[in-house]
């Protein structure tokens, strides 16, 4: 029912494309700015963003996520749902039809077999694919013609969608990645700089790192678009001056993801030559609290490990009342301004899976300060730190280096002086912090630390995986190299039942209901994740760019073909 | 055998002694007061060492203290041109995004900056020189130093950081607290990492002095090495010395500031000059004065060093002395 | 002087063995995963074939074995085909074709050859660090010579204000602040270097001009605070010298005394100093690189090193290496020509 209502809404977007071109390349030339630059057109090798983005203006997918979460056909003819008979009752296949008539822009014909080939590539057990994940459950790939392809699934698949749909996984050509299997994908630098797409532009030239120059594609499917002739898209730098050059300097049209403090933001906004917009997806920046003992003092190998729980943060009390020391507006004002709204909850969107959890949008410094009395813990010696059974409560507080990041712990850590919590702040470079290196004791996953802030999300509109990382025993430990998602190391059969259910639930508003239930067990009654604030994308174009649409669920780029010149 | 010395020409004969002979170190001070640029220095260096060491009991606002409703204060001066500006005495040189105060970080900042600075100065300069007058010198040292020089400057500084932080953090926190623990692992890092060209300089110069006519001499008179390379070799590779000491200096408290990035450095929240300019960047345009304290603070102690350096080695040097 | 140069030229070919080493161990010491970039909504189970698809699960000795091979036979046989099949010099020897398609040093990043890259970045960073090198040494010499010729002039005190001042201003301030003056307020030069620019005529010349002279102007101010410090240190040293007064009783000119014998004594901090700073100019400027995004080897090696790409770190660090232990080679030699009373032998 609601799937439906999202398709609605995804036609009556596509219909009001602007029409304010009639030629391709009649518009001359983009500048796009990344501060991260690309390194490889295959989002396969490689699970970067940046990638992922750039790979979208020359490949495509079969359908794509629209700015609302909406599904779009792209390369298909309709998206498949039970209702048109595209996704078998069972949910185990989901079948799609090729749209007819479309090629390659070497001019070659897209059938089915490039789409099967495309699961062949990633599926394979040597080549390292970022994109696994999204063929989960993929049992094998029938293509009865030339333009179907039906994916059966080994079990019932709630949310079909995986395989083949958003920025992650489009389609390679067969005829050129062939050669590129498994272990050969390395060797294929060719094909993963110059891949042959459906997309509106080709490559012309790939300087990895550095600059993408592209053109046009001459076979695109719609003979009007592209209306840029070429497109420069340059990396490298920071977000600072990638925002300097759109919206001061005007030397580039677009600039991707601009994360500013608000007031820098605006300020350089009174340039004049371009214009920030920001879209809300599901990215969350919470602080995860450690339920298990990180104290140097315990052997290596037992820190941070479900042996040990935390002596502060086991109690709800002390968590609840952490919670409500932090005043999320201010957070959000000083730190993302436009680009933030607080939140209590773990999963902020889409409207169907979003709990109306709000309790916590109050700040409530006494009433925190009460709730530690109560736990006992409490000021005896007057300095202004509580204490219980003489341990002081002091908490190290780690994130990642990032100015936002650390104003946030400065403003958190002042409040949480305030009701007697002493704080230690540290930062870790994010290259080690987000890391997995297990010899690395800064890694988010190792938590030597009381509490720590980062952000995260999902891919796609469906929270089941999400939500399913916060099961008992998916926590790093030392016996799975410490890799794992369960990073507070929450653990209660209750939600872990609760998610089964979720896996076997195929009906939309029984998933909500579910999803909700799994998100305010983990936040507001457990508070075992503190949810500040739910992120929004910042990117700027540049005036005179027309047809951008901001899109946080796939691709900033999505709609690149659609894109046009102001006049 | 017992000839009667000739009679003493009246014109060279002293008259006796006019003044008590003068020590040495007088003499070197009596120069170094003459140079006014080196009175300058010591003056500015010594105002801001003194201002940060007192500082925080004349002007008790911590620096840490947050004050979001008075934050984005600009300083008391701005007043003058523009009397809609948000200023207060509260906070005579401002406040940042966070309603932190300008001037309490700025002392404090300093404090950190100067005490990183000059320690990992000295330390760098204590090793560069060292294996640079133990290779110039000594033949035998000379390759094996050198080519360790060689790996010093080819090893990556970034991995070394992320390396120096696993082994050593958690050690060094227990035993000497975080910001304790941190001070020391950040000036040992910056030192190490930056004597090399200082020995490759002093290497150079040592090379070329101790084949001079004096250092022969001495060596001739029995005079052993560590005495040659105390009383001749030294003295001569002061000023490449002093030039590597300002240059350092400047460099340290940079470094220091580009390392809290990697979370090798003082918590986020410790200010220092570095990283108070380095954080106001962004915000130059609408709030110079918060990259303008700190980038003169730094400024007027490295000007300060480097002419006390100058005076000190023109003071030192007694072909000058005198003059 | 000769025999010490060729003992020392032998004798480095295992010292680059030994630094190499050390440095492939330092990289495998340092925490860090190549899988750092990746989202967090791919699972720790897909970053793991990811790792072992970039054969991280082999032993480090065994990687390091690889990266020798690679390195040091497979990369010259492409550099010879490349010669006797492409260049000018020897493109009329038959094409030996020794390269038979085996694995080479292939980033983790790009999965494309390292080499080929770093080949591509070279000539942004000559044409930017390069030049701002010279443009640094070419002002810092006469700047030292005539501050110290001239000690406690108007001149020497501008210059040392000047000098000490922009030593003391990292370039993470002087970048922006060029920027903010010269691209947004002024609007005269570009902020972002065009890596794919092509200079064919004088309009496209110009351009170059443009583009390069922010980021020239902020690394040679450092170059130049620190060389004119070592030249004038160094020359007022020996001014007062014996030598010196000698050389003006005899009645040479003044140019003569000072421009010959002074300079001639006074250059060996300073060729040490410039020696240093030649490998610096391939290591990039990875500060100035970033701001004005000239993307050059600089960016390359801090892109690498976040994205802990070890494969580029490693070849970078050792293209590095090597030119350092050549510099400070011919640095040696040089004071042997500078200074003839230096032997080594």
């Amino acid at each position: 029912m609601t799937l439906k209502t999202l398709l609605l809404g995804a036609v009556a977007t596509s219909v009001l494309a602007p029409a304010a071109f009639a030629e391709r390349g009649a518009d001359g030339h983009v500048n796009i700015i990344y501060w991260q630059a690309p390194s490889i057109m295959t989002p396969y090798l490689s699970g970067g963003t940046k990638d992922i983005e750039a790979a979208s203006l020359v490949l495509e997918p079969l359908g794509r996520y629209t700015e609302t979460g909406a599904l779009v056909p792209f390369l298909a003819t309709e998206i498949p749902t039970v209702e048109n008979g595209g996704v078998s009752a069972d949910l185990t296949s989901i079948t799609w039809k090729l749209k007819e008539g479309l090629v390659w822009s070497d001019g070659s014909p897209v059938t089915s077999a490039d789409v099967k080939f495309t699961a062949d590539y990633c599926m394979h057990p040597e080549g390292g694919c970022a994109q696994l994940a999204k063929f989960t459950g993929v049992d094998s790939i029938d293509t009865p013609d030339d333009l179907t392809v039906v994916v059966n699934f080994s079990t019932p698949m709630p949310n079909p969608y995986g395989p083949f749909m958003g920025g992650q996984s489009p389609i390679l050509q067969k005829a050129q990645f062939e050669q590129c299997l498994g272990a050969n994908a390395s060797s294929c630098t060719e094909a993963n700089f110059y891949p042959i797409g459906t997309g509106p532009f080709v490559v012309d030239e790939f300087k990895p790192n550095d600059v993408i120059s592209l053109s046009a594609n001459p076979n695109f499917r719609d003979p009007a678009k592209p209306a840029f002739a070429t497109a420069t898209l340059k990396g490298g730098g920071d977000a600072e001056s990638a925002a300097r050059a759109v919206l001061q300097t005007g030397e580039f049209d677009y600039a991707w993801n601009l994360q500013l403090a608000p007031d820098v933001l605006a300020s350089m906004s009174e340039g004049g030559t371009g214009t920030p917009v920001s879209a809300f997806g599901t990215l969350v920046e919470r602080i995860e609290m450690n339920l298990t003992d990180p104290s140097p003092d315990l052997p290596e190998g037992e820190r941070s490990t479900i042996a040990h729980p935390h002596p502060i943060l086991s109690d709800f009390k002390v968590r609840k009342a952490l919670s409500m020391a932090i005043d999320r507006a201010l957070l959000t004002e000083i730190g993302y301004g436009q680009a933030g709204r607080p939140t209590c909850n773990l999963v902020p969107a889409p409207a169907l899976y979003a709990s109306d959890n709000e309790e916590c949008l109050t700040q409530d410094l006494e009433g925190a300060k009460a709730l530690l009395e109560e736990a006992g813990w409490t000021d005896t010696n007057g300095d202004g730190v509580r204490e219980k059974d003489g341990m002081k409560l002091s908490l190290l507080y780690q994130t990642s280096t990032n100015a936002v990041r650390q104003d946030f712990q400065a403003l958190i850590k002042d409040w949480w002086n305030q009701i007697g919590v002493e704080t230690e702040l540290r930062n870790v470079d994010s290259s080690v912090f987000f890391g997995g290196d297990p010899g690395s004791p800064d890694t988010f996953q190792k938590f030597y630390a009381d509490v720590e802030m980062y952000a995260n999300n999902f891919d796609g509109t469906d929270p089941q995986s999400y939500l399913s990382m916060y099961r008992c025993g998916n926590e790093p430990k030392p016996s799975s190299q410490w890799q794992g998602e369960n990073i507070n190391r929450f653990c209660d059969p209750e939600y872990d039942a609760l998610l089964d259910e979720l896996a076997q639930t195929g009906e939309l508003s029984k998933r909500g209901e579910i999803a909700k239930k799994l998100n305010d067990m983990i936040t507001k009654e457990t508070m075992t994740i503190v949810p500040l604030v739910d992120r929004g994308r910042v990117s700027a174009h540049s005036n005179s760019l027309g047809g951008v649409i901001l899109n946080t669920w796939d691709s900033e780029l999505w709609n690149a073909a659609d894109w046009y010149r102001i006049q | 055998m017992t000839e009667p010395s000739p009679a003493p020409i009246e014109a060279l004969k002293d008259k006796g002694p006019a003044a008590p002979p003068r020590s040495k170190w007088r003499d070197v001070w009596d120069q170094f007061r003459k140079h006014k640029g080196a009175m300058m220095g010591a003056f500015f260096l010594l105002l801001i060492t003194f201002g940060v060491l007192v500082g925080p009991w004349l002007w008790t606002l911590d620096p840490q203290k947050l004050d979001i409703r008075a934050k984005d204060m600009r300083p008391i001066y701005t007043a003058i041109w523009d009397s809609t500006a948000k200023v207060g005495w509260n906070h005579p040189l401002g406040s940042d995004q966070l309603g932190r105060d300008n001037l309490a970080q700025l002392i404090a900042g300093g404090r950190a900056s100067m005490a990183v600075g000059w320690a990992a100065m000295l330390l760098s300069l204590i090793i560069g020189t060292g294996v640079g007058v133990m290779a110039g010198f000594f033949k035998k040292l000379d390759g094996p130093l050198m080519r360790l020089t060689d790996l010093f400057l080819s090893l990556p500084i970034l991995p070394l950081l992320l390396v120096a932080v696993t082994l050593f953090r958690q050690p060094l926190r227990a035993n000497f607290g975080p910001e304790g623990g941190m001070f020391i692992l950040i000036v040992t890092v910056v030192g190490i990492t930056s004597w090399m060209p200082t020995a490759r300089i002093v290497r150079g110069d040592i090379l070329a002095i101790k084949e001079r006519e004096f250092v022969l001499a001495a060596r001739s008179i029995g005079t052993r090495p560590f005495q040659i390379i105390k009383r001749h070799l030294l003295p001569n590779v002061l000023s490449p010395i002093m030039v590597s000491a300002t240059l350092g200096l400047a460099t340290a408290i940079i470094t220091e500031s580009a390392l809290s990035f990697l979370g090798v450095g003082f918590p986020s929240d410790f200010p220092t000059w570095g990283k108070m300019l380095a954080d106001a960047v962004a915000r130059m345009e609408d709030f110079p004065e918060r990259v303008m304290l700190p980038g003169i603070a730094i400024s007027l102690t490295v000007l300060g060093v480097n002419y006390l350096g100058d005076g000190l080695r023109d003071a030192l040097d007694p072909r000058i002395r005198g003059r | 002087m000769l025999t010490y140069a060729t003992r020392r030229l032998v004798l480095s070919i295992p010292t680059l063995l030994f630094i190499s080493f050390v440095i492939f161990m330092l990289l495998q010491l340092a925490p860090g995963d190549p899988m750092a970039q990746v989202p967090l909504t791919v699972p720790p189970e897909v970053k793991e074939k990811m790792r072992q698809a970039l054969g991280l699960g082999e032993p480090p000795l065994v990687q390091y074995w690889k990266w020798l091979v690679q390195t040091f036979w497979i990369e010259p046989k492409i550099f010879i085909d490349w010669l006797t099949r492409d260049s000018f010099l020897l493109g009329w020897l038959p094409d030996t074709a020794l390269y038979q398609g085996e694995l080479r040093v292939i980033s983790w990043q790009t999965r494309s050859p390292v080499m080929d890259i770093v080949l591509q970045r070279i000539p942004q960073t000559l044409w930017v660090v390069g030049m701002s090198y010279i443009v640094g040494v070419l002002i810092a010499l006469p700047i030292g010579i005539y501050s110290a010729y001239r000690q406690y002039s108007l001149f020497d005190q501008a210059g040392t204000f000047i000098t000490m001042v922009g030593f003391s201003i990292p370039p993470f301030f002087t970048g922006p602040l060029l920027i903010v003056v010269f691209s947004v307020y002024l609007g005269w030069f570009p902020s972002i270097y065009d890596t794919t620019h092509v200079v064919n005529d004088w309009e496209s010349f110009k351009y170059q001009l443009q583009q390069m002279i922010m980021p020239v102007m902020v690394l040679a101010l450092q170059t130049t605070a620190q060389l004119s410090r070592y030249m004038r240190a160094s020359m007022l040293d020996n001014l007062n010298q014996d030598y010196v007064r000698t050389a003006r009783a005899k009645g040479l000119s003044e140019a003569i005394v000072v421009m010959v014998h002074v300079l001639r004594n006074s250059m060996i901090p300073v060729v040490t100093v410039i020696a240093l700073g030649v490998p610096a100019i391939f290591g990039g400027a990875i500060i100035t690189e970033n701001v004005f995004k000239v993307n050059g080897i600089g960016q390359l090696l801090i892109t690498a090193l976040f994205a802990n790409d070890l494969p580029m770190v490693m070849t970078l660090t050792f293209i590095f290496a090597f030119l350092i232990v050549l510099f400070n080679l011919i640095a040696d030699v040089l004071y042997g020509l500078l200074d003839p009373r230096i032997r080594y032998d």
